[in-house]
């Protein structure tokens, strides 16, 4: 150590050097993330669900934020005062490890996943799957009234039936504001995926799967709706504007549709969970 | 060549007819075989479909005659290698040709050899070529994705290219450190003279580069759209493309499974007196974990890759829902091979990085069990993670909790491979070389990809990043800078070792330095765009996301500038100016740095005995906690 170059002059306490840095970076920059950067966290409020990801994503910053200084201010540190002098053949010390500091890594870390997972399952079950696809039957479903609506996809659109507006389907996605939308995400050919960014929500629509997700929006917007699961050669294009507006809107918005794709709703098959078409074959 | 046993030593007679050394079992034969092997299946494939021989050469798509072809193909090239002459020559009940052992010289690296030492470099330099062909595809995506529309490629090339990038990186890469260091090193570290099966060391290289050349081929038949997940139904639909994917990587799972075996077999069995399990080098240990999910991983991806091929061949519809199938069958699957197939990834990156700290930090291995436990936890949870990756398809989603804690979990053994890594460097005396300047690298690079994951094993907060630039982002991060980093790691600190010569030390360091910015500067800003909602394997966005999409192309062109400083420092200091290398220029205590370079064709003269582990570096401390004396 430093003793062997240097006789006479004292080795710093490293430990409680590095420690003490360690603490009063973290003590500095944990409030800062969650106050400041926590509310500008994606995806912002368009839904409860969303906002609901927000809180998520900042608690999970909050505790990586003194994990990444732990090892980052370890590395700075080590490499400035644990180098070897320059030309220098200098061992360290012959230490091979100190079961104290390795049991407490251990439980600290166990610890630290467990109450982890524990809060990412209570946060999923509270909130019904938070915004994602949570298959046929979701263990956990809201109370109250909700507004059905399939998602349809296929290379390389969406298209949405709403069952309790006669099964009309629309081009387009208009929810109605502060109301618990079920969707139900299905696919008529390859596996897509339904996101719509600005409201937390994402499912996979998987051919003869009817995949559920719930979201209920809080504002009236207009949101960015993509396919994220690579569908073929035009997925980059599969996207459209859907609508949250209010339920007078809404009402007005349904009856036109149901209007204007009158003779179209007639020839659709009925409304179904899954629709199953024949397999496509290259060669026929 | 192989008539008398003193060939190996006597030099080849002067003014031998080209012809007479063109014929034999060689890289000439073996292509030649290949292309033969190739139309034969082709021409068989056209006959079982029932079209006549003239259709060959039309557009008209034949899965059966592409995949026979590719067979044939691979079937050829082994035999024009000589892969079938041992077994052959037994079956024949005649004495076996051990030509394989007895050739010398240059020749060696430019077919079958059974040396471990050859095969070692042989992959390097095959693999090096394969990642160069992957990382051109990444500066093709980067350039079309300057723009928010597509400009430079339409979207089926621009799939391809994702596709062969990535199938490219995580097909070849796999074998991107066991390939080179594990098969020249473990036998030397273990003490041994060769691999416990060598003919089958050398058939996971040919097998591995046969691979890589199928893959390649996929442009001639339109490419497939998939990526490298190959998910169906989209799979089934694909072009005949996809038929070079499915052959591609099953060759690269059996090639994995082989060399898994192999090094499992080698050691279990063919260790050194006294070196037992708990003196193995880590850099040993971290190839025996990797190995036993090589093993079992492996085969699960062959089967799958079958599956996909009988649906795209004789219509089973395994995976088409409309013939009775399941989507989620593939995903499953695929993903129960794939994710132990990322831990194939990072665990040999664990394991050199460990290897390497003891030199430069002259300090023993700092909590030797607690990194093997890691090691061996990672490997053993990686088999129950695998539905976090479906986290928003529908799948199976009471079980969400469960994959979230397995998922997390993990993190508590690699946590082990970062508490040794911090015990290691704690009051050290290190030396930033440029293979310790990778490896710190590692340590940053592998923790922002991990911190990441937390954010993706999260299932709430999964429904945002799943399928997005982050989900690219993060195992970037874990992936290329977990292997890559310590792959160079490893190249910069064993190549003086392999060759005998170094590189030259300022250009090493402007490739570490450039590469260690560039690739910060290219993946940390793909996080925000991923938060920001931008999907995973579109050339389409948002233009409000334009201006970062441009830095990271800029900041990807400088991070692909970096490896030609590599490409350059190679060839300028390993060919043209041959920078002679010390014996033992890191003054490591590990056996392969104890043998004479170039190693010996036997590696040991006599095989040495263990009576510790190699990390036998530092002062001892005294009975009052402080060191003795200074060190040697």
């Amino acid at each position: 150590m430093a003793a062997e170059t240097h006789p006479g002059t004292p080795e710093p306490n490293h430990a409680r050097r590095f420690t003490a840095l360690w603490v009063i970076s973290s003590l500095i920059a944990t409030p800062l993330v969650i106050f400041l950067l926590g509310p500008s966290l994606p995806p912002g409020n368009g839904s409860e669900q969303a906002s609901g990801h927000v809180t998520d994503n900042t608690v999970l910053l909050a505790m990586a934020t003194p994990v990444l200084l732990l090892v980052v201010i370890y590395l700075i540190y080590a490499s400035i005062f644990f180098r070897q002098p320059k030309g220098g053949v200098l061992e360290g010390p012959a230490v091979r490890g100190d079961s104290r500091v390795q049991t407490a890594w251990v439980v600290i870390t166990s610890v630290l996943v467990l109450s982890l997972a524990a809060y990412g399952t209570v946060r999923l079950l509270a909130d019904n799957g938070a915004g994602s696809g949570s298959g046929p039957k979701p263990l956990t479903v809201p109370k109250g009234p909700k507004l059905p609506v399939q998602v349809i996809a296929q290379q390389w659109a969406f298209t949405y039936r709403y069952p309790t507006y006669g099964g009309v389907e629309t081009t387009h996605l208009e929810l109605p504001d502060n109301e618990m939308v079920e969707l139900h995400v299905t696919s008529i050919d390859v596996i897509h995926s339904f996101w719509a960014y600005k409201l937390g929500v994402k499912a996979d629509a998987n051919p003869g799967v009817d995949n559920i997700a719930f979201v209920k929006p809080t504002h009236e917007q207009s949101f960015e709706v993509r396919c994220s699961e690579l569908c073929g050669i035009w997925h980059g294009y599969m996207f459209d504007k859907g609508h949250v507006v209010s339920p007078a809107a809404f009402e007005t918005w349904i009856h036109e549709q149901q209007t204007k794709f009158a003779p179209a709703t007639k020839v659709l098959p009925p409304y179904s969970k899954t629709y199953s078409p024949e397999p496509t074959r290259r060669a026929e | 060549m192989s008539t008398t046993a003193a060939a190996a030593s006597t030099p080849q007679p002067i003014g031998r007819p080209l012809w007479r050394k063109l014929i034999g079992f060689n890289l000439l034969t073996a292509v030649i075989l290949g292309v033969g092997g190739y139309y034969l299946g082709w021409f068989i494939g056209h006959q079982i479909s029932g079209k006549s021989f003239e259709f060959q050469t039309a557009t008209d798509e034949n899965d059966v005659a592409l995949l026979l072809a590719y067979f044939f193909g691979v079937v050829g090239f082994l035999i024009g290698l000589g892969f079938a002459n041992y077994p052959v020559s037994r079956l024949l009940g005649k004495p076996a040709s051990l030509r394989e052992k007895e050739e010398q010289g240059i020749g060696r690296y430019f077919g079958l050899c059974t040396d471990h030492k050859v095969v070692g470099i042989q992959y390097l330099v095959g693999i090096g070529l394969f990642f160069f062909i992957g990382g051109l595809n990444a500066m093709l995506i980067r350039t079309e994705l300057l723009h928010p529309v597509p400009t430079f490629v339409g979207p089926n090339q621009y799939l391809s290219l994702v596709g062969m990038h990535g199938t490219m990186m995580m097909g070849m890469m796999t074998s991107g450190i066991l390939g080179p260091f594990a098969n020249y090193f473990v036998p030397i570290m273990i003490g041994a003279r060769r691999m416990a099966f060598p003919r089958i060391e050398a058939l996971t290289f040919w097998l591995l580069m046969a691979a890589g050349f199928i893959l390649v081929s996929t442009i001639f038949f339109g490419g497939f759209p998939t990526g490298w997940t190959g998910y169906e139904p989209l799979n089934d639909q694909a072009v005949m493309g996809m038929d070079s994917y499915i052959c591609f990587f099953a060759l690269v799972g059996l090639s994995m499974c082989l060399l898994g075996l192999n090094m499992m077999a080698t050691i279990i069995t063919m260790r050194a007196p006294g070196l037992t399990w708990s003196r193995l080098p880590i850099f040993v240990w971290s190839v025996f974990a990797t190995s036993v999910l090589m093993v079992l991983a492996a085969p699960m991806l062959i089967a799958t890759l079958l599956m996909a091929a009988l649906d795209r061949t004789i219509s089973t519809s395994f995976f088409v829902a409309g013939g009775g199938g399941s989507s989620y069958l593939f995903e499953n699957l695929f993903w129960f091979f794939g994710h132990p197939e990322v831990y194939i990834l990072a665990l040999p990156g664990f394991g050199i990085v460990l290897e390497l700290l003891p030199v430069f930090t002259r300090k023993p291995l700092w909590g030797y069990r607690l990194a093997v436990s890691g090691m061996l936890g990672v490997s053993l949870l990686s088999f129950f993670v695998w539905q976090h990756h479906l986290f928003v398809s529908g799948i199976n989603a009471d079980l969400r909790p469960f994959y979230m804690l397995s998922t997390e979990i993990i993190s508590v053994p690699t946590g082990f491979i970062f508490l040794c890594f911090m015990g290691t460097m704690w009051k050290s005396r290190t030396s930033f070389t440029v293979p310790m300047l990778f490896c710190v690298a590692w340590a940053f690079n592998f923790l922002l990809g991990g911190l990441s994951g937390v954010f993706l094993s999260d299932s709430p907060s999964d429904t945002d990043t799943h399928g997005s630039f982050f989900v690219m982002a993060h195992f970037h991060y874990t992936i290329m800078g977990g292997l890559i980093f310590t792959f160079f790691a490893g190249i910069y600190y064993w190549v003086p070792k392999m060759t005998g010569l170094r590189f030259n030390e300022r250009l090493s360091k402007i490739h570490f330095w450039s590469m260690f910015v560039a690739f910060n500067s290219t993946f940390l800003p793909l996080f925000v765009l991923g938060m920001e909602g931008m999907p995973r394997r579109v050339s389409t966005y948002s233009p409000s996301l334009q201006a970062l999409n441009v830095w990271v192309s800029i900041s990807a062109f400088v991070l692909g500038l970096s490896m030609l400083v590599f490409l350059v420092n190679a060839v300028y200091s390993l060919i043209f100016v041959r920078l002679r290398a010390e014996s033992n220029p890191w003054r490591s205590k590990s056996l392969e740095w104890q043998v004479p370079t170039p190693v010996p064709v036997n590696n040991f003269e006599q095989i040495p005995v263990f009576d510790s582990d190699p990390y036998d570096y530092g002062t001892p401390l005294t009975v009052g906690g402080a060191p003795a004396t200074a060190g040697a």
